[in-house]
C-alpha cells in the first residue's frame, strides 16, 4: 500500500473551552513544521477527535486545554481510543492544564498514569511540542524502516 | 403555443403536466395508475387520454420524464465512522434522489452482507477514510462485498489511496470509482458521487424498472423523482439568469409511506459566539423520513409523537386514537371523504409528521456556559431565518388547515434547540407540479420559475410566539 507522505496530526482544544488563538497557532506551527493537521477548533469532546483520527488515520492527537478543567475533560480519552481501535496512538496534552498554581512535577504524573505519552506545562513553546512529536513518531530515524 | 409535456412516473400514480412555454402556463394535469409491472406505456396512455379531455388534443414538442416506479432507486450506504463518512455517504444519496434501505459503519460483517444480499439494493455506495487516512476499512469491506454475486453495481467513493486497489478487490463486479465523499475532515464533496449515482440510474436501472418502453419516447434522458423536485426547489429559492428566486426555502411533502424534506438554505452559524459541530450540511439538502407517513408508516408517527400528543391535537380520546389508527394501518386506502373524526385524526397526524420530520431535518443549538460566558454550539443547519415554506401531500392539499399543519414544522417553543423557521409564509403546491417543473426547469428554466410562482399558492403567514 502507498505510504502516507505526512504524519497525521489531530488536534483541538477539548471541552466547553473557547480559546481559539493557541489553537490558531498550534495549527500553523505544526503545518509549517510539514505534519497535516486535521483541526477541530475548540469545544472538542473526546469523541470527536476519535471521530477524527479513526477516518483520518491519525499518528498522533494533541489536546489543548487552557480553561483549568484539563484534568476532568482528558479522563477516559486513553480508554476510549483503545476501545475505538486506536491502539496506542500517541496522546499529547497541553495548556493551562490544571486548575490553580499546582507544580507541573505533580501534574505530569496525572496526565501520564490517565495514559498520556507527553504533558507540556503552560508558556510551552510549539517548537517543543514539534520536537516530542518527531521523536514519538519516529520521524529522525532513517526512512523506510 | 408551444407545448410541452412533463410526466412523473409515481410508485402509484403517472402524473402528468402539460405546459405551455410561450404562455408559460399549465395547460391541465392528470394522473392515471402507473403500470410499471405489466407496460409502463398503458398508464402512460390512460393517463394522456385524461389529460387530453381538459385540455383538447395538443401536440407536443418534448416530453420529459421523472420516475419513482418499482420503489423508487433504492441504495445501501457505507462509511466508516457513522457521524463523518457515512453521513457524507448517506448525504450523498438522498441529494441524488435515492432512497437509502441500508446504512452502515465500521467493517461489514457476514450478517451485514446477508442483511444486503436480503436488501438487494439498486446501488451501493462504498465509502471510507478521508484521502490519505484510513484504508484498512473501505478495503475490508470491499473484500467483504467481494465474495457475494455480482447483482448490484458499487460506487467506491471513500479514500483515494484505497480506490484501485477496491477496483481490484471487486474485479468482476460493476465497479465505479469516484472522487472521495469526505476527501477532508469536515469537507463535503458528494457531487462527483450524485453525478455517478444519476448516470448509473439512466444507464442501468432505468431498465430494470421497466422504464425503456417509456424512456425511448422522451425528449431527454429520465431522472428520480425527488432529484428533479430538489432541482426545482433550489430555481424557485435561487432564480435563473433573467429573474431572482424567493430565496431560502423549506419544503415538506407528506406521503403515505415516507415524509421527504427539502432545504434550500445556508443554515451556517450567524453569530460569532457560535461553534458549529459536526459535517457541514449541503445548501441543496433532502432527507426522507422512512417511518413516516400517513398510512403505510402512521405507526412511526405514533411513536415518535405519542398517542398522548394526538389525542390532545386531534381532539379525540387516546382510545379512539388508537382504534383508528389500527384501522388506517389496516386500510391504506382509506381518506377522510367528510368524516369529521377522520379528519381531526389525519390533521393531528399530518402535523405531527411535519414536525417530526422537519425537527429531524433542521439542526439544532445548544447553550453552553464557559469560562469566557454563553457559548451556543450548533449542529446541523439553522433554518430559522428561513421565509417560504412550501408544502405538498394529500394531507395538506386536501384540508382547509393547511396553514395550521404547516405550522409545526416551524420553530415553537416547546423544542427551543430544534432550529426551524421562525415565521415564515406557507405555499402549497395543490397541483404536484414541483417534480414537472424540475424537469422543464433543464430546458426553460425562466418558465419553470414563473410557472412555479404563479401555481404554489400562498395560504397563509405562519408565526409562532417567541419565548
Amino acid at each position: 500500500m502507498e505510504k502516507k507522505e505526512k504524519k497525521v496530526l489531530v488536534i483541538g482544544v477539548i471541552g466547553a473551552d473557547v480559546h481559539a488563538v493557541g489553537n490558531k497557532i498550534l495549527y500553523h506551527a505544526f503545518t509549517e513544521a510539514g505534519f497535516e493537521v486535521v483541526n477541530l477548533g475548540v469545544m472538542v469532546s473526546q469523541e470527536e477527535y476519535i471521530a477524527a483520527a479513526i477516518e483520518s488515520d491519525a499518528d498522533a492527537i494533541v489536546i489543548s486545554s487552557l480553561y483549568g478543567q484539563g484534568e476532568l475533560d482528558c479522563r477516559g480519552m486513553r480508554e476510549k481510543c483503545e476501545e475505538a481501535g486506536l491502539h496506542g496512538i500517541p496522546l499529547l496534552v497541553g495548556g493551562n492544564i490544571v486548575i490553580g498554581k499546582q507544580k507541573f512535577e505533580e501534574v505530569e504524573p496525572r496526565f501520564k498514569a490517565m495514559g498520556f505519552d507527553r504533558a507540556f506545562p503552560p508558556g510551552t513553546a510549539p517548537e517543543t511540542t514539534i520536537e516530542a512529536l518527531r521523536e514519538l513518531l519516529h520521524m529522525d530515524e532513517v526512512s523506510g524502516t | 403555443m408551444n407545448a410541452v409535456l412533463l410526466i412523473d412516473f409515481g410508485s402509484t400514480y403517472t402524473k402528468l403536466t402539460a405546459v405551455d412555454l410561450d404562455a408559460q402556463q399549465v395547460l391541465g394535469t392528470a394522473a392515471a395508475y402507473t403500470t410499471v409491472q405489466t407496460d409502463i406505456n398503458e398508464g402512460l396512455r390512460k393517463g394522456l387520454a385524461e389529460l387530453e379531455k381538459k385540455t383538447g388534443k395538443l401536440e407536443y414538442s418534448a416530453k420529459y420524464a421523472c420516475s419513482s416506479a418499482a420503489g423508487g432507486l433504492r441504495m445501501v450506504a457505507c462509511g466508516l465512522v457513522p457521524e463523518l463518512t457515512s453521513e457524507a455517504a448517506r448525504l450523498a444519496s438522498l441529494g441524488a434522489g435515492a432512497k437509502v434501505v441500508g446504512l452502515y459503519s465500521y467493517q461489514l460483517t457476514e450478517d451485514d452482507l446477508e442483511e444486503i444480499t436480503r436488501t438487494a439494493p439498486d446501488i451501493f455506495l462504498l465509502s471510507g477514510g478521508t484521502d490519505g487516512g484510513n484504508t484498512a476499512n473501505i478495503l475490508h469491506n470491499a473484500r467483504m462485498l467481494a465474495t457475494l454475486p455480482p447483482t448490484f453495481p458499487i460506487i467506491v467513493a471513500g479514500n483515494r489511496t484505497a480506490a484501485r486497489e477496491c477496483g481490484r478487490i471487486l474485479e468482476g463486479h460493476e465497479v465505479y470509482l469516484c472522487e472521495n465523499v469526505m476527501p477532508k475532515f469536515g469537507v463535503l464533496n458528494i457531487e462527483p458521487t450524485q453525478k455517478q449515482i444519476r448516470e448509473i440510474f439512466l444507464k442501468r436501472i432505468v431498465e430494470a424498472k421497466g422504464l425503456r418502453q417509456a424512456a425511448v419516447q422522451m425528449s431527454d434522458e429520465m431522472m428520480p423523482t425527488p432529484s428533479a423536485v430538489l432541482k426545482a426547489l433550489k430555481l424557485l429559492a435561487d432564480g435563473c439568469e433573467e429573474e431572482g428566486g424567493v430565496g431560502d426555502l423549506v419544503a415538506v411533502d407528506v406521503g403515505g409511506a415516507t415524509t421527504d424534506i427539502y432545504s434550500i438554505a445556508d443554515g451556517m452559524p450567524e453569530k460569532m459566539n457560535t461553534v458549529y459541530k459536526g459535517l457541514p450540511e449541503p445548501y441543496a439538502k433532502r432527507t426522507v423520513e422512512g417511518d413516516i407517513g400517513m398510512r403505510y408508516s402512521i405507526r412511526g408517527i405514533v411513536e415518535a409523537a405519542g398517542v398522548k400528543k394526538l389525542s390532545a391535537v386531534s381532539g379525540l380520546t387516546p382510545e379512539r386514537v388508537e382504534e383508528l389508527v389500527s384501522y388506517l394501518s389496516q386500510h391504506t386506502d382509506v381518506v377522510p371523504n367528510g368524516d369529521e373524526e377522520l379528519e381531526a385524526l389525519d390533521q393531528a397526524l399530518a402535523s405531527m409528521a411535519v414536525q417530526t420530520a422537519v425537527a429531524r431535518h433542521a439542526g439544532t443549538m445548544e447553550e453552553t456556559y464557559t469560562m469566557m460566558g454563553l457559548t451556543y454550539v450548533q449542529s446541523g443547519k439553522n433554518l430559522m431565518h428561513v421565509k417560504k415554506i412550501v408544502v405538498t401531500g394529500g394531507s395538506l392539499i386536501h384540508t382547509k388547515k393547511t396553514e395550521k399543519i404547516a405550522e409545526y414544522g416551524m420553530y415553537s417553543a416547546e423544542q427551543p434547540a430544534s432550529l426551524r423557521p421562525r415565521a415564515a409564509d406557507v405555499w402549497v403546491d395543490r397541483s404536484y407540479i414541483l417534480a414537472a417543473m424540475g424537469l422543464l426547469s433543464s430546458h426553460d428554466p425562466l418558465c419553470a420559475l414563473h410557472i412555479m410562482k404563479k401555481e404554489l399558492e400562498k395560504h397563509g403567514h405562519s408565526e409562532q410566539e417567541n419565548s
